[in-house]
């Protein structure tokens, strides 16, 4: 076959909703586009554990912390399901850390933020787990498998991790002044970067439409931003918390509520490395990854031992 | 399944394939790097069934998995297509025949 006819074949299985999988014949675009989105994903999990970890050792009770420590090791294993989603694509895990750690790669800016109150345990597991959620759920239908395959095992997942957020803002919403007072806190400060999240708006998004061509995206970024708003607005109401918005109201015609402005500015302070904790976060990942090395370097040293020994058995 | 990719000082890459329950096949879940296949199955164990997905875990070290190239498929699986009569629903029989 010609590139031509390639081309024409690949797009042909795009239109059809038939999956695309790692022998197939891609688009170099198609490999590149993946490759970086995967990746972002996979660090976005990975550095997603900082914030939450940082609160493992101080929890309220035996529960609250059997359950943190539940939803980041998940966090942990979202990460490795996307690495090796990645990896399928020609990347080694090595190149994608090195890109990571060297700053050439970029994960989700929520995690510059900081942890500062238990409060922001809730706020995470509803507000930004619940952005991930509305993110991932139409990536389960990706036209790429592996990274298809590794979203459902997500998604799976996640909804606990909403569920969990939800009910320590429930708990506290409904707790002593101190308490509600520290909950809408914690909303006041993750709301407007839980927005964010969902990226850049659709006009500035050079990325989108190719992405949507490929079905690598199904919907937009603002279609996705309003989605989350709409139902987190209700759920807000239901904890009797205020969303810090005060252009926020439900537009009848449209059908879905009306929002502020996003401070785009800070947006793209934090993506270039501005953020509060950016630094921190990086640091404390070269620093885990430098560490392990020597294990690494013994757990390998120690099965080509093993190895060499049952060889030399055998042969005896 | 993963391309071969491994560079040197990386732990070698892993496919996992997991029995859901008794009574059902082992089906890929996955990959993952470990230094050796107790290490790859304890790591899938952690990272592949922390739910009680399975009930048991088979390793495969990437590198001895050989596969189909997905350009043969037209001449491997097309003469398939035109032997229609090995369905049962090639051959037509009476209404009366019950049980067949
Ligand atoms: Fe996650
Ligand atoms: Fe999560």
């Amino acid at each position: 076959m010609t590139v031509h006819s390639f081309q024409e074949h690949f797009d042909k299985k795009i239109d059809g909703d038939v999956a695309i999988e790692p022998r197939d014949w891609m688009p170099d675009d198609y490999r590149k586009t993946l490759i970086r989105q995967i990746s972002q994903h996979a660090h976005s999990e990975i550095v997603g554990m900082l914030p939450e970890g940082n609160w493992i050792s101080r929890a309220p009770s035996l529960r609250r912390k059997a359950v943190l420590l539940a939803k980041v090791q998940d966090e942990a294993g979202h990460g490795l399901y996307l690495y090796s989603a990645a990896e399928t694509l020609g990347i080694t895990r090595d190149e994608l850390y090195e890109q990571l750690h060297s700053g050439k790669a970029k994960y989700s800016s929520i995690f510059n933020y900081p942890t500062l109150t238990w409060a922001d345990m809730g706020a995470i597991g509803w507000l930004v787990d619940g952005a991930a959620i509305m993110n991932q759920v139409p990536l389960c239908r990706c036209s790429y498998g592996p990274y298809a395959r590794a979203m459902v095992r997500v998604c799976k997942e996640e909804s606990f991790h909403q569920r969990q957020g939800y009910e320590i803002m429930l708990t506290l919403a409904n707790g002593a002044p101190m308490q509600k007072k520290m909950a809408q806190d914690a909303l006041d400060r993750w709301w407007w970067p839980s927005l964010m999240m969902f990226g850049p708006p659709d006009a500035e998004s050079g990325n989108t439409e190719q992405s949507m061509r490929w079905r690598i995206k199904r919907l937009t970024n603002d279609e996705l931003r309003q989605k989350f708003i709409d139902v987190t607005v209700e759920q807000a109401n239901i904890l009797g918390l205020t969303i810090p918005d005060k252009d926020l109201k439900w537009n009848e015609e449209r059908g879905h509520y009306d929002s502020g402005a996003i401070n785009w500015d800070e947006f793209w302070n934090v993506v270039k490395g501005n953020g509060p904790c950016n630094k921190q976060r990086l640091d404390t990942r070269k620093k885990a990854w430098a560490d392990g090395q020597w294990v690494r370097d013994a757990a390998m040293a120690h099965a080509e031992k093993r190895k060499a020994r049952k060889a030399t058995a055998k042969a005896a | 399944m993963a391309q071969q990719t491994t560079n040197k000082n990386e732990w070698p890459l892993w496919e996992v394939f997991i029995r859901s329950k008794a009574g059902l096949d082992h089906k890929h879940a996955g990959s993952l790097h470990a230094a050796d296949a107790e290490m790859a199955i304890e790591n899938a164990r952690d990272v592949y069934t922390r739910r009680m997905e399975g009930v048991s875990i088979w390793v495969v070290e990437s590198t001895n998995i050989h596969a189909s190239d997905p350009g043969d498929a037209e001449s491997l699986y097309d003469p398939a297509n035109d032997k229609i009569y090995r369905h049962p629903t090639f051959y037509n029989l009476p209404d009366a025949v019950k049980y067949m």
